[in-house]
């Protein structure tokens, strides 16, 4: 039913992406589907990485340490932006369409109140792209 | 990754985490600092921050300190802090002309020295922006607003002084001429005034914005270290800038983007009421500027979390087209051929008197040496961070040499044509019309006094305003941002409420010292930071030097 997972990951904040990458790993290999790590970083040197190059060193990495527990193929697609908080929803809406992903994979927060002036990462690409979207949001207990 | 980079990292100290070259040959700072280390980080709040816990804190205790000395003890520290800012432009006017010289020399050279093919963000990198998005916001943060104030008033009040001759009492001159004057010359004051204006507004402050700029985009795009004033001093402090005399830097860099953002915000407030006032009769009270400040804060918050690019640049290309149009009518519609020779007249003019006017010893003219351009060198330089900071941030992917073309020649060609074209037009309605208008009315209001004497003077004039209250927001939107990314120990990518709050704490500051009083005494202050940073400046030449010489440049 879908043949290529993309997966936005922010490499600064990989403990908020566990329970989301437990349920790609699932569905990767339920449908036999590729996974596209996509990585959205800043220009200027940031925590993660100093250059944009190095981030996409550590996203490919991160892909295969994944694709070895998994055991499906993967690849990875960096973005790079001189301002990344900004600009990250409408790039991950453009790469959706350019890695060609008929399924999206990415943890959000459950609704709140400021999500009115702020809304959602998760819930803003789901609201503007025609693919599949599922948002995985923490656990209740 | 080409085979080129490969090559050029095998000449690199062997970094702890094999970090690689930045996009094409490049030649980072091997350091084991982590940006962000030094930060506090938590969503526990409703909402997520990350912050340096230094230097933040501190710079808010700095701020709320300042703000409620300067309203509780009003009438104690205006004095003293005009006082302060007299001091220093009085006392040490040499050393702001004399670094002003150095920085303008030191980017000339590097138009044409080879260094000049060095590319911020390494040999490959792609450019963030469009030539015009990129432009226009370099406009709009470096002068903007200055050029809208000053462009009639600065050459018409130069005009007058040199016209008024030179006065002398005790041996002393008590003029504001500049140079020798030009006592009774009519044609000899307006190519003066027009030099003086032109050294005030082209090379000399571009080169100051250029510097800072270019330290940081050398040192944060090509070495990789963090977007934040500290980051100039590594070539001389080494590690050492992670620890207090970086948090000091980045403090006083805070402390002087918060302040003279703020300040500009209540005292622009005022004069655009008495814009309004002049023009369409609005009263004008607290409650209009108030009104106004609360505005500009709020627009510049939709374009704050509309990011740099949906934001600030679409902001600025707005001005930019606007400001175009009311130049060209200005030209068109005034005394078109007057302008158009009086271009390269002033230009002329600017290059004969630029060594006189540039002499940093032995000037007789010293109020206007002291008073005018020492004064203005301290404003420039206590901007520089912030204009700085902002300009590096959008300049990725340029060569050194396109970078120092668009940050000082070309902005310096517009200011030239820019002050012609207003303050030219209000010369000649003086001289040439015998209208005296523009010269008896208040500073802030000699732009549409002088505007009101051409045809379609309603539509003009709220053009004038428009452009006015956007350039406050973009100031105030890429203010923040800057603040924001040096109280978050250099990321550019720290969460969105961040940003918002310093935007409010301008707004509030602003609106506070409106009310209570004591804009014009903080904004001393603020200016008062131009000393350390003229050696922030100093300590950046070195660093750009040192920086461009150890980068590939095929």
């Amino acid at each position: 039913m879908y043949s290529k997972i993309m997966v936005p990951v922010d490499l600064a904040h990989l403990e908020v992406l566990e329970p989301s990458l437990q349920a790609v790993a699932d569905l990767a290999r339920h449908y036999q589907a590729e996974v596209c790590y996509v990585g959205v970083t800043s220009t200027a040197p940031s925590s993660v990485a100093r250059s944009p190059e190095e981030y996409e060193r550590k996203l490919e990495a991160f892909a295969q340490q994944r694709a070895a527990l998994h055991g499906q193929p993967v690849s990875v697609h960096t973005l790079s932006s001189a301002d990344p908080v900004a600009d990250l929803d409408d790039l991950l809406i453009q790469a959706i369409d350019d890695v060609g992903a008929d399924l999206v994979v990415m943890p959000t927060h459950p609704p709140k109140h400021l999500d009115v002036i702020m809304p959602s990462h998760g819930g803003k690409i789901a609201t503007h792209t025609d693919v599949s979207v599922f948002l995985v949001r923490p656990s209740r207990s | 990754m080409d085979n080129d980079s490969r090559t050029d990292r095998a000449r690199e100290p062997e970094p702890s985490e094999g970090v690689p070259a930045p996009e094409g040959p490049a030649n980072l700072i091997d350091t084991d600092y982590v940006i962000g280390q030094d930060n506090l980080a938590t969503d526990k709040l409703g909402f997520s921050i990350d912050l340096h816990g230094k230097v933040f804190t501190i710079s808010a205790l700095v701020t709320v300190f300042f703000v409620v000395i300067t309203l509780a003890l009003q009438t104690e520290v205006e004095p003293l802090f005009n006082a302060m800012r007299n001091w220093l432009t009085g006392n040490l006017s040499w050393f702001f002309l004399l670094a002003g010289n150095i920085f303008v020399l030191l980017c000339l050279i590097l138009v044409v020295s080879p260094l000049g093919k060095v590319r911020i963000g390494g040999m490959h990198a792609k450019p963030d922006f469009t030539y015009l998005g990129w432009f226009a916001m370099l406009f709009a943060a470096g002068m903007g607003i200055g050029l809208m104030f000053y462009g009639v008033s600065e050459p018409m009040s130069h005009f007058g002084s040199a016209l008024g001759g030179t006065t002398v009492e005790d041996g002393v001159r008590t003029d504001w001429a500049p140079l020798g004057a030009a006592a009774d010359d009519p044609a000899g004051a307006a190519r003066l005034s027009m030099a003086a204006t032109i050294y005030h507004w082209g090379l000399h402050p571009w080169a100051i914005y250029a510097v800072v700029a270019l330290a940081l985009a050398i040192f944060s795009f090509n070495k990789g270290l963090p977007l934040t004033m500290r980051s100039i001093f590594y070539p001389i402090l080494g590690e050492r800038v992670w620890g207090w005399p970086g948090h000091i830097v980045d403090i006083l860099a805070v402390f002087a983007t918060l302040f003279g953002l703020a300040t500009s915000l209540g005292i622009g407030a005022s004069q655009a009421s008495a814009g309004l006032t002049y023009l369409f009769g609005v009263p004008e009270s607290d409650a209009t500027m108030v009104l106004l400040i609360l505005g500009i804060t709020a627009i510049a918050i939709v374009s704050i979390l509309a990011g740099v690019d949906k934001g600030v640049r679409r902001l600025s290309e707005i001005n930019m087209g606007l400001a175009v149009l009311l130049l060209l009518f200005v030209i068109l519609v005034g005394p078109t051929l007057l302008i158009l020779s009086g271009f390269f007249k002033n230009l002329g003019a600017y290059v004969v008197n630029l060594p006189a006017l540039s002499n940093p010893f032995g000037r007789e003219d010293a109020n206007f040496s002291q008073g005018w351009t020492a004064f203005y060198w301290a404003w420039w330089i206590s901007w520089s961070p912030f204009v700085g900071m902002f300009i590096a941030r959008v300049s990725r992917g340029r060569s050194v040499r396109e970078f120092l073309i668009a940050v000082l020649l070309v902005p310096s060609l517009v200011s030239v044509l820019w002050m012609t074209a207003f303050g030219g037009t209000a010369i000649d309605q003086l001289v040439g019309d015998g209208f005296e208008g523009v010269r008896d009315s208040a500073l802030e209001l000699q732009l549409f006094v002088m505007l009101g004497e051409l045809p379609l003077t309603a539509i003009t004039s709220f053009v004038g305003i428009v452009l006015v209250v956007v350039f406050f927001i973009t100031s105030s939107d890429s203010g923040s941002l800057v603040i924001d990314t040096i109280t978050a120990g250099g990321k550019v990518d720290a969460p969105k409420p961040q940003r918002v709050f310093w935007a409010i704490i301008e707004g509030v500051i602003a609106i506070a010292l409106l009310l209570g009083g004591g804009l014009t005494a903080l904004q001393a202050m603020a200016v008062s930071t131009g000393l350390p940073f003229t050696l922030v400046l100093l300590a950046g030449c070195y660093a750009i030097v040192k920086g461009l010489m150890s980068e590939p440049r095929t």
